[in-house]
């Protein structure tokens, strides 16, 4: 459970909610938001996948819901409010090095721009 | 906003309440912000496939804890997993033995369509063959067929490549093949230019035969062969799951008709296969035989008195005997399985109970009522997808062995295919046995799992929750009674027939047949001069006692029925008595073992020129001369007056369960020539000292120097043939025995676990009670009474419900009563033995407890 490696690769959707995680707590529909906005709408993640994806990684420790809610006035009750664990933190650096290292592959053969 | 709460229910329960609510807050934020028309679309996409991904989930993490939980008790599981196997198992044989005689179409185009055509004669005989006329005459006058055509079974010699060979098939017409609708696999079948009278010969082969006797060689196509000294050229192969008319027909040849052929009306020996015309019923169809029968028995009254025409479909002929024993089979097997879910639903109730704290924790943790449901089942489900790959592996290994429950009349293969509907069966009969047995238990634990759970020292003890568990042992007590009654019966059955005397000693006598083929052998000199060389060089073999010929070996064949006119009884033609007709050679009697009860046996010296002579059974001569001596007596019987010079015991001809005609034996020489040569002895009798297959090889020898063309077959001790009359019977005794077997002991472990159980979740108050006083006696009494009352019940309800079965299978019982006391009483006291032995080493482990302890025990 505690090894980074055998979580990897990490399905896109449960990356990029790390990704949305990073900067801070986030309620499911602003996970939505967030992968949607910083892919430029290339991937918007549907409520099923989400909440499946959160599900899973509920249970793999790479996230936990967290009691601390925002201002009453911003608040509804009916939302879930989700951390990133320090786990979570490790798994979405090591699927980092692990993408770094196949676009470094690309590279050398061709496939991407940039010096190999 | 409803809707989409519906659409949520799609989901596993535990997903739907962690998560609905959230997720209708999205949906309802989404509907504000997007187009409404592209948000259903996509979200009906969503919610199908992450729903079923869902249940996947779900389904691996409950697999997993399952597997988990086995691998901690691979005893129970291996148990279960046996149990299930032996339930799903026989049931699915069961059902392949009746899908594949019952229920599959036959292998033909329009099947549904094919009838078979019948002539039925007075006294109530429904199903003869037709004579050639009538068979015309029908196909001229009937407008209910699309086509009809008429075929004949055939035994012949074949002489082609290697040694010579006596071959089954059939002569057909032209239009069977194409009414049948199945192509050849290389070649043609025969057409109308074949069935000529003077056509030349031609012959389609089986491709067994093609692969067996021309190395499956297409330069075979072409190629003469001769058949009985005729020549015939082969013209087709027919593919290898190609039937007819039965799976002994390995080839087939061209019927063709002299114009003689339709000169007697009573000669039946044809039949009659139609294909409907489409729109017309079977009663349509029948109506119009009983029409055309009429019409016909006005055209000729004196021959067709009383006879009449019927058809049946092809899928139908079937005897009422062979349908009660697959009917048997199959509720024999449903019951086998009943019992192993009974015991299934009791082994996984122990545990669930005794399972109990940890469901209680699971539930005080947040898994719902469904959550647990669930994970039970689905260890429920993953033991019966266990059991029943086992047990669908051990009903194609069990097929096998229940080839003689197949009737060999019908056009299909001796041993069921596997095919999908059989699989699809298995897979239905394993889930409902997994729901069957998983469900139970499971409800029964979860409505006590959130509350008396986690109280530490909960007793599982009291009377009511055990009863369901008492109702299961009960039912499984009374489907092995049931089994075992009916099992009872059918051995009954079986050893009545065997005590059958079948009017011959079958012991050390060895059995051939050399069909002698025509016309080479139509003379009665060549045919003499034949029989001599064999018998003398046989006779003269170390250890042979005797050798002779008959025509037709009883219960090898049944007919070759003639009627019997005698001048001191005239009767009309259709009251007279019919007898078997065999010619034989001198000595057939002692070799055969049949009493010569008085006068002489047949003899050399009874030959074309002198007096026709004949020996006759007791059933002859008492029909005709009850109180006085038969001996010297005339009857006018195949063609000639004969006088009656011996009287011999009866013989079963028809086999033992069914009543023969009386039997005539004529000498050997007594007929002209080329007349009756399908009467002309063929069947080869040895009786010798020592085991009577070491004879085979010489015998052997002995055929090839008398005639190196004659083939010889059927090679058997005569004690095989009587064997073969109860085989399927020893088939279904066996069948049964082993699911009555089962059920048997699945029985006696469920009152041991039951008891075991009441023992160890009693311990305190069995403690208690020999504190106030109870000896080990009463502890006893008290163990051993509790699997008798649970016996009791079940022993009664299986009686009753065994007498049930019994009227049932009345026609497979041989006039055993269905209320055979000895079979239920025997039933009855195994049952008993079962019980005490299931409950003694709970008794035993009940009267050691130390009353002390136990009391502290908890």
């Amino acid at each position: 459970m505690n090894d980074p490696a055998a979580l990897l690769p990490l399905p896109a959707a449960a990356f990029h909610i790390l990704l949305a995680l990073a900067s801070g707590d986030r309620h499911g529909y602003a996970m939505i938001q967030d992968v949607a906005a910083s892919t430029r709408g290339e991937l918007r993640l549907s409520p099923g996948t989400l909440y499946r994806s959160i599900q899973r990684m509920l249970e793999q420790g790479l996230i936990v819901e967290t009691r601390d809610r925002p201002e009453p006035q911003e608040d509804d009750e009916r939302r879930r409010y989700y951390r990133i664990t320090a786990f979570g933190e490790t798994v979405a650096r090591a699927e980092a090095r692990r993408l770094k290292q196949l676009v470094k592959l690309a590279r050398q053969s061709g496939f991407a721009p940039g010096r190999a | 906003m409803r809707r989409y709460r519906w659409l949520l229910h799609l989901y596993p329960a535990s997903f739907r309440g962690e998560y609905g609510e959230e997720m209708c807050a999205v949906f309802a934020r989404r509907r504000r912000d997007e187009n409404r028309a592209l948000l259903w679309i996509e979200t009906l996409f969503d919610v199908l496939q992450n729903a079923a991904l869902a249940h996947v989930d779900l389904l691996r993490q409950d697999l997993r804890y399952a597997l988990r939980i086995f691998w901690a008790s691979p005893g129970f599981a291996l148990t279960a997993i046996a149990v299930a196997a032996l339930g799903i198992g026989a049931t699915t044989a069961a059902f392949t033995m009746v899908d594949h005689v019952f229920l599959r179409p036959l292998p033909f185009a329009d099947q549904d369509r094919l009838v078979k055509l019948w002539e039925t004669l007075p006294g109530g005989y429904l199903h003869n063959e037709l004579s050639p006329p009538n068979y015309r005459d029908i196909k001229q006058a009937s407008t209910s067929f699309e086509s009809l055509a008429s075929f004949r079974g055939l035994t012949v010699n074949m002489v082609g490549e290697g040694q010579p060979q006596q071959v089954e098939g059939a002569s057909v017409t032209a239009e069977l093949f194409p009414m049948l609708g199945v192509a050849p696999l290389s070649g043609r079948y025969f057409s109308a230019a074949d069935d000529r009278d003077n056509a030349a010969g031609t012959v389609v082969l089986s491709e067994s035969l093609w692969r067996s006797a021309f190395g499956g060689e297409a330069s075979a196509l072409g190629r003469k062969i001769e058949l009985d000294g005729a020549p015939y050229t082969i013209i087709g192969v027919m593919p290898g799951d190609f039937y007819f008319p039965d799976r002994d027909a390995l080839l087939w040849t061209a019927m063709r008709f002299a114009p003689g052929d339709f000169a007697d009306r009573t000669n039946l020996y044809i039949y009659g296969l139609g294909k409907l015309k489409r729109g017309v019923s079977l009663q349509q169809a029948s109506a119009e035989m009983r029409l055309v029968g009429a019409q016909m028995q006005r055209a000729y009254p004196k021959e067709l008195t009383d006879v009449g025409f019927t058809i049946e479909r092809l899928r139908d002929t079937i005897s009422p005997q062979a349908r009660t024993a697959l009917y048997l089979l199959l509720a024999a097997a449903l019951c086998v399985l009943l019992v192993a879910c009974a015991n299934l639903a009791n082994l996984l109730l122990a545990r669930a109970l005794a399972r109990r704290k940890e469901l209680s924790v699971r539930a005080a943790m947040g898994a719902g009522r469904e959550r647990l449901i669930r994970q039970m089942l689905t260890e429920s489900l993953l033991l019966a997808v266990a059991g029943g790959v086992c047990g669908v592996a051990l009903a194609f290994a069990s097929l096998p062995l229940l080839v003689k429950l197949v009737p060999t009349n019908l056009p299909i293969a001796e041993i069921p295919a596997v095919d999908f509907r059989v699989l699809l069966f298995a897979v239905a009969v394993t889930c409902a046995t997994g729901v069957a047995f998983g469900m139970a238990p499971a409800l029964r634990v979860l409505r006590g799992a959130d509350a008396d759970g986690l109280r530490e020292g909960s007793r599982s003890g009291g009377g009511r929750k055990e009863g369901l568990r008492a109702a299961l042992v009960i039912a499984e007590v009374t489907g092995s009674v049931v089994l075992l009654a009916c099992c009872g019966l059918l051995l009954r059955a079986l050893w009545r027939i065997e005590a059958i005397d079948p009017g011959f000693r079958a012991d050390h006598v060895l059995t051939f047949e050399t069909s002698l083929p025509m016309p080479k052998y139509e003379r009665v000199g060549v045919r003499r001069e034949f029989y001599q060389r064999v018998l003398s060089a046989a006779d003269a073999l170390p250890g042979v006692t005797g050798a002779a010929y008959i025509s037709f070996l009883p219960m090898v064949m049944r007919g070759g029925i003639w009627t019997v006119d005698v001048p001191d009884h005239p009767r009309p033609l259709n009251e007279r008595l019919h007898a078997s007709l065999r010619f034989v050679t001198p000595g057939f009697f002692s070799t055969m073992g049949i009493p010569l009860l008085s006068g002489r046996d047949v003899a050399e010296s009874d030959k074309q020129d002198s007096q026709y002579v004949s020996v006759v059974s007791e059933s002859f001569a008492r029909h005709f001369w009850p109180k006085e001596n038969p001996i010297g007596r005339h009857f006018d019987f195949a063609f000639h007056d004969r006088t009656i010079v011996g009287i011999v015991g009866n013989v079963r001809v028809r086999g033992l369960e069914r009543d023969s005609e009386p039997q005539v034996y004529l000498p050997y020489q007594q007929v002209p020539d080329d007349w009756l040569t399908w009467y002309a002895p063929k069947d080869l009798v040895v009786r010798s000292t020592a085991d009577p297959l070491t004879l085979a090889p010489a015998l052997r020898r002995i055929i090839h120097q008398a005639d190196a063309q004659q083939p010889v077959s059927e090679v058997q001790p005569l004690q095989d043939i009587v064997a073969a009359e109860t085989e399927t019977r020893k088939v279904q005794a066996t069948a049964l025995a082993s699911f009555a077997l089962i059920a048997f002991a699945l029985a006696g472990i469920g009152i041991h676990g039951l008891l075991s159980f009441a023992v160890s979740s009693r311990t305190q108050e069995i403690g208690v009670r020999m504190a106030l006083g109870a000896n080990s006696g009463d502890i006893l009494r008290m163990i051993l009474g509790e699997g008798l009352a649970l016996a009791g019940v079940g022993i009664t309800a299986g009686m009753v419900a065994g007498f049930a079965a019994g009227r049932a299978l009345e026609s497979l019982l041989a006039g055993v009563n269905p209320a055979d006391p000895a079979s239920f009483s025997s039933a009855a006291v195994l049952c008993l033995i079962m019980t005490l032995a299931g409950s003694l080493l709970p008794a035993l482990r009940a009267i050691r407890l130390d009353a002390a302890k136990a009391i502290r025990a908890e």
